[in-house]
């Protein structure tokens, strides 16, 4: 039944659509319509900034998404004989924008992705559940932050002087009272200089706290020897401060900053001349810049991995051993250790047994994940066992590589130092922190 | 949500309350689908009587589930006149939503719409610029031809409006009213070319676009505005940075000549990103006298350098793209660094940075060789994201790193992905026949690869061993053996195809094989695949013609079982190929040729990359990634031969209504502003500051002397917006420049008298405005004039113009007494000379576009 009064909406929907028809022939730039499409393929929420166009536009999506056998290889663009789609693949939705005319691609993807930020900051979450529950504020951000599809308010500041964040305590008193999350107050932010921050922030204690959050990327060749290796960060800042605080973050060692994007509200000129950060923050979390650590520097590999995975030719069955140890961990504890592997296809089952922390394999998507903890260089951590395979089948050809997580803490592997933080513009004393964690990013052993 | 049925079950009391209240709880849970098409009938009339409610929070609540209705796409529009009356509520939340309400539905309901129309009306009169903006929004978003006028008048006082916010808004309505209603271009484009003179940074970006989208070939709206939006640029928002950008590399394109001509023996050095710009100008210089970079050109080039480090890709690429298609090449090599990092975010920004690196890497190798190994495949990567890395990596083959390549390649061949393993074997023959030191080395590899397990690996092995078998004429009898050995075993058809037309092709030097093999193929002809089925006819063909002994009957065989086959293809070349070969009278003169006809010497295929042709689209566009023209791609011209004259873009100089507001507020507010642009924008409350700058500015020649040290020395923290690398940077010329504006200030010296008075109360713009006036002087030659520097008052400018000659000359004479740190950079005066003088004449007031000017200048938000 239900597909029947949708086949009804859809007649409808045609009709205006040829109503309209005429007006389609000018164009119309940037973002004319927004589909959100969950794993299932079910299209549970459209929003249209310009004319109404038929949901049935997303077939050509769909007809993509079926060809590409997983959701990472649809293809973000999709050519349709009167539209195009740009679609993201976030937190297992899809968010898939209809386009009329020739816009810069990346505009698109970077505003979609800008809109799957807001809603996880609004709702701590960017899933179908969080998006149909919060339905209204999902529509009034979307109208806040596009007008005629050309972006509008996307930043978060701003966004939350217009519509407030939903809360629990706030839920119960406007369904009490049938007030609103809608600000009454008007924002100035977007009218002032500094359109990231909103005014007239007050904080009892003024905080400032910065991440340094390094991450390694690494392939690791059979041998052990490094094929290609680069640290990437960020700095994330948390700032909670009074007024309208100007800092300025200095470095022990900038030179080892290769390559730094920053937020909009970072001085360039002062980088250039000084190497200082210079800067009026937003209030609240943001990612102040990211990095590259130039390439001459060696990268100091963490772990290693010992491994010996075989399988047997006319045998249904394999083994399976790795071992993980510290390497040049600057004496730090190695934490938090996953180890993820995509087994070959023709694995049935795997049979083994850690020394320590538990490993999981599914037998669906042939994924192994092992939970290590942390390393004790007295006795390394190992995982031992048998891979069982479909019988018949040709032993695998290749081994599966070996993609590792870990973190250490108090660490940033590149050796970047946070100098000093000075504030102007203010006359209260901050509290500041800084907080040093190196990760692995993608960490790739070949075996 | 709980609350929504509680507030329904209330009112839809009496007899049908039972029936009701079921619906309503199935309807009223926030994930669940509304039923039947009757019982959202019923539903709406509830709602209706919601909205009719005297209680907000009833209409809030009924206002909310039309919302998820909508986002649904359930049709809400019989609602219509129950929320149209709504749109005046006092309630904001309900208000906004009957406004989301109204864009969505106002086309369906024009008459009933129209109802709504004086209430924006009268909103657009609200003396709070937010209520104005809001207003304007809803308004140009109605879609209801009949309020066309009504739009046109509210767009033309917005354009007009004292708050940027609310001008902004102006720009964004323009390209609704214009899809709405295109008869309204010429109006429009009035506004628009009234707006591009804003000076403001929030309307940048807006109204840019709405250039693009109206009239992107009025090319001649953006010349005066060229300097203002290069300088403007770093400060506005990022989406607005991403238009402008596109739109003046397309203008760059038309207005200047090509820096590319005699730059083609580049030096690839890779440069350190933070290399000063002078040196390399200075190096762009020596290198080729006879090419002069426009100032303007320069200009735009430096401006958009910094936004690099943007965190938004889509800004990154435009600026690539800039580089890519305006910068000598030179320059452009600072662009890899930024688009490798971009590598780092989503598989969405690395699809498109991939291709764009793939087209570029086509053309200029060097830029990506350093970062080969960022482009190394990870089992992890989606498919797509594999294949293009892949495609980079062999553009970047060569023949010293192709050792390292090719073990890296082994690897991906044996991934488990066998649709990326088979890109990688045709990967494998591109190199080989790019770089012909390891083609045997490659052939040796591909054909231990025939023995491999998986059937698709064999397959494309097969396919690419054809290709470079073709290219190598030499013998390769043993490969050939090895392929015919395999047609027992493979299935693919493209194999299968590809071995029999090696076998035909190389018939004479299989002598043995080939016969055997021909008759294994007719005992199967009937079985095979269409694709098949032609090669074996080929190849009987060609036996017959070469070995017509062995195998007469077999082909005859062959062809008559072609004769009677179900596709008419093949029945269509069994006809062809019979009277080709067999010799009989009808057959014409052709059969005499048959052996030079189908054993032809044929040439060798090209193996190329699928990005090669892709070069003749925009980079970062959406034509370029799909590889076909999209609707509303704008051609990027080819350079012009001769620039046209350049003088266009010189600019009014244009008085700002003196006002001068007193201190305090204002005060306060200058120095955060100054920190974030050096070129400072519109509003009032910076003017009067801008205005005393441009005063000691064009009095500063004095002070120029010291201009030189002053870069580093004014480095206070209010100073930061005038300093920085471009003023350093062009120490050198600006030095010279100065000598020219001391002789310029020296005339006029008299008439300073005064004006040196109000320059002191500008003390705190002092440091700076030693930078400006540097950079006022610089705009001369090199037009990298701030804005406020052309803001010169209105006293002078009846005496400068008449005085313009004098000026002139003065400057130019004493050009050399008055350069302090006289540098030997080779200025092409020639070149620059006109200009200046352009420049200077440029300095005079037009009376017209004061007014506009005046306006921008009071503050934003003296309305509120």
């Amino acid at each position: 039944m239900k597909s029947l009064s949708d086949f009804g909406f859809r007649v409808i929907q045609e009709y205006f659509l040829m109503c309209n028809k005429y007006k389609l022939f000018f164009s119309q730039k940037m973002i004319h319509s927004l589909f959100l499409i969950n794993c299932s393929g079910d299209i549970f929420l459209e929003k249209h900034w310009k004319s109404v166009v038929s949901q049935s536009v997303c077939d050509y999506f769909f007809e993509a998404q079926e060809k590409a056998a997983d959701v990472e290889n649809v293809p973000p663009v999709i050519s349709t004989p009167h539209h195009y789609l740009i679609s993201i693949y976030r937190d297992k939705l899809f968010f898939v924008s209809v386009i009329q005319t020739e816009v810069p691609p990346l505009f698109v993807i970077e505003f979609l992705h800008r809109v799957a930020d807001t809603f996880q900051d609004y709702f701590g979450e960017c899933s179908e559940a969080a998006i149909k529950d919060n339905v209204v504020i999902v529509y009034e951000l979307l109208e806040e932050m596009l007008d005629n599809g050309f972006p509008l308010a996307t930043e978060s500041n701003i966004l939350k002087e217009l519509i407030k964040p939903p809360t629990i305590l706030r839920s119960v008193v406007n369904s009490i009272t049938g007030s609103s999350n809608v600000g009454d107050t008007l924002p100035t932010g977007q009218l002032s200089n500094i359109p990231w921050r909103r005014a007239g922030v007050k904080y009892t204690n003024n905080e400032a706290y910065f991440d340094v959050v390094e991450e390694i990327d690494a392939i690791i060749d059979k041998s052990g020897s490094t094929v290609f290796a680069e640290i990437q960060g960020v700095i994330d800042a948390c700032i909670k401060l009074s007024g309208m605080p100007d800092l300025s973050l200095s470095f022990m060692n900038p030179r080892l900053l290769d390559d730094v994007s920053f937020h909009p509200c970072i001085r360039f000129k002062r980088w250039e001349s000084e190497r200082v950060l210079s800067f009026i923050p937003p209030d609240g979390n943001f990612r102040l810049i990211s990095y590259r650590v130039s390439s001459q520097n060696l990268v100091a590999i963490p772990v290693y991995v010992k491994h010996s995975i075989s399988f047997k030719e006319n045998s249904s069955c394999g083994r399976f051993d790795i071992t993980i140890g510290p390497k040049q961990n600057m004496g730090k504890t190695i934490e938090g250790i996953t180890v993820t592997v995509h087994m070959p296809k023709v694995v049935l089952n795997m049979n083994l047994t850690p020394t320590q922390g538990s490993y999981t394999f599914d037998p669906v998507t042939k994924v192994l994940t092992w939970d290590v903890g942390k390393i004790t260089p007295q006795k390394l951590p190992s995982l031992k066992g048998l891979v069982n395979l479909q019988s018949g089948a040709p032993k695998p050809e290749e081994n599966p590589s070996l993609n590792i997580q870990f973190k250490i803490q108090q660490l940033a592997i590149s050796g970047l130092k946070v100098n000093r933080l000075d504030m102007y513009g203010e006359k209260y004393k901050p509290f500041k922190g800084v907080k040093y964690v190196t990760k692995a990013g993608k960490f790739q052993v070949r075996t | 949500m709980s609350s929504n049925s509680f507030a329904y079950n209330e009112q839809s009391g009496g007899g049908e309350a039972t029936e009701l209240g079921q619906e309503a709880t199935s309807t009223i849970s926030p994930s669940g689908a509304f039923g039947l098409f009757s019982s959202d009938l019923k539903k709406n009339e509830d709602l209706k009587q919601m909205l009719e409610s005297n209680k907000d929070s009833a209409k809030l609540d009924a206002m909310k589930r039309i919302v998820g209705m909508m986002a649904k796409g359930k049709n809400a529009s019989e609602l219509f006149p129950a929320v149209v009356k709504n749109v005046a509520s006092k309630n904001i939340e309900i208000k906004k939503l009957v406004y989301v309400y109204l864009v969505r539905y106002a086309e369906e309901q024009q008459d009933l719409a129209l109802l709504s129309i004086s209430t924006f009306q009268r909103a657009l009169k609200d003396p709070n610029q937010l209520i104005r903006a809001s207003a304007l929004r809803v308004l140009s978003s109605i879609r209801v031809p009949i309020i066309v006028p009504i739009m046109m008048l509210a767009i033309k006082e917005a354009a007009a409006d004292l708050s940027p916010y609310v001008r902004k808004n102006a720009a964004h309505a323009i390209q609704k009213l214009y899809s709405l209603d295109p008869e309204q271009k010429e109006m429009l484009i009035e506004v628009i070319e009234k707006l591009l003179k804003d000076k403001s940074t929030l309307v940048a970006g807006s109204v840019v676009m709405a250039f693009e989208e109206v009239c992107p070939d009025r090319i001649d709206l953006i010349h005066k505005n060229y300097r203002k939006l290069c300088n403007l640029l770093v400060d506005v928002e990022e989406w607005g940075q991403v238009v402008i950008i596109h739109m003046l590399t397309r203008y760059a394109r038309t207005q200047f000549v090509s820096p590319w001509k005699e730059d083609d023996g580049v030096e690839d050095n890779e440069k350190n990103f933070y290399e000063s710009d002078d040196e390399e100008k200075e190096k762009t210089e020596k290198r080729k006298k006879p090419y002069t970079m426009d100032p303007d050109h320069r200009l735009l080039i430096r401006n958009t350098k910094p936004l690099l480090q943007s965190r938004n890709a889509a800004v990154v690429m435009a600026v690539a793209q800039l580089f890519w298609h305006l910068s000598p090449k030179s320059e452009a090599s600072i662009i890899s660094k930024s688009l490798v990092r971009l590598l780092r975010s989503n598989r969405e920004v690395q699809y498109i940075v991939l291709q764009n690196i793939a087209t570029m890497s086509i053309q200029r190798k060097g830029m990506f060789e350093p970062y080969l190994k960022s482009f190394y495949v990870r089992s992890t990567d989606p498919t797509m994201i594999k294949t293009l890395k892949l495609e980079i990596l062999t553009n970047l083959a060569n023949e010293a790193n192709i050792s390292t390549l090719l073990r890296e390649f082994q690897t991906y061949v044996k991934s488990q992905d066998k649709q990326f393993a088979a890109a990688t074997i045709q990967t494998i023959g591109r190199c080989a026949t790019n770089i012909s030191e390891i083609t045997d080395a490659c052939l040796n590899g591909l054909v231990c690869l025939l023995s491999n397990r998986d059937e698709i690996v064999v397959a494309e092995s097969v396919v690419v061993i054809k290709k470079l078998l073709q290219m190598q004429p030499a013998q390769h009898g043993e490969i050939i053996k090895h392929m015919a050995k395999l047609l027992d075993s493979i299935t693919v058809p493209v194999a299968r195809a590809s071995i029999l037309w090696l076998i035909g092709e190389n018939c004479e030097r299989v002598p043995k094989i080939a016969p055997d093999v021909l008759r294994r193929m007719a005992k199967s002809f009937t079985s095979e695949d269409d694709l098949v089925k032609l090669q074996i006819l080929n190849l009987g063909a060609k036996l017959y013609l070469t070995n017509s002994k062995q195998t007469k009957l077999l082909t005859q065989y062959i062809l008559n079982l072609g004769k009677y086959d179900q596709n008419y293809d093949i029945r269509d070349r069994t006809r062809f190929i019979r009277q080709l070969i067999v010799p009989n009278e009808k057959s014409g003169a052709l059969s005499k040729y048959a052996k030079k006809i189908l054993l032809a010497q044929k040439p060798a295929p090209l193996l190329e990359s699928p990005f090669k042709d892709r070069d003749h689209f925009q980079l970062g566009t959406l034509s370029h990634t799909l590889n076909t023209k999209a609707t509303g791609y704008l051609e990027l011209s080819n350079w012009p031969e001769v620039a046209p004259d350049p003088a266009v873009r010189n600019v009014e100089v244009i008085e700002l209504a003196k006002e001068w507001t007193p201190a305090g507020k204002t005060k306060k507010e200058n120095p955060s502003k100054k920190f974030y642009s050096e070129s400072e924008e519109e509003d009032g409350s910076s003017d009067s500051n801008s205005d005393s700058e441009s005063e000691s500015g064009s009095e500063s020649g004095e002070q120029s002397e010291e201009g030189d040290s002053s870069d580093d020395s004014s480095e206070d923290s209010s100073s930061d917006s005038g300093s920085g690398s471009e003023s350093e940077l062009e120490n050198k010329r600006t030095a010279k420049k100065n000598a020219k504006n001391k002789g310029r200030s020296d005339s006029e010296d008299g008439e300073k008298e005064n004006e040196k008075s109000k320059t002191s109360e500008s003390s705190s713009a002092e440091s700076s405005s030693v930078e400006e006036s540097s950079s006022d002087s610089e705009s001369e030659s090199e037009s990298a004039s701030k804005p406020e520097s052309r803001k010169v008052t209105k006293e002078k400018e009846k005496t400068r113009q008449d005085r313009n000659p004098v000026t002139k000359d003065v400057s130019l004479l004493d050009l050399d007494d008055f350069n302090p740190v006289s540098t030997p950079v080779a200025l092409p005066t020639p070149a620059l000379s006109p200009s200046l003088i352009a420049d200077l004449e440029g300095l005079n007031l037009s009376a017209s576009s004061s007014v506009i000017n005046s306006r921008s200048s009071t503050k934003p938000c003296s309305a509120s």
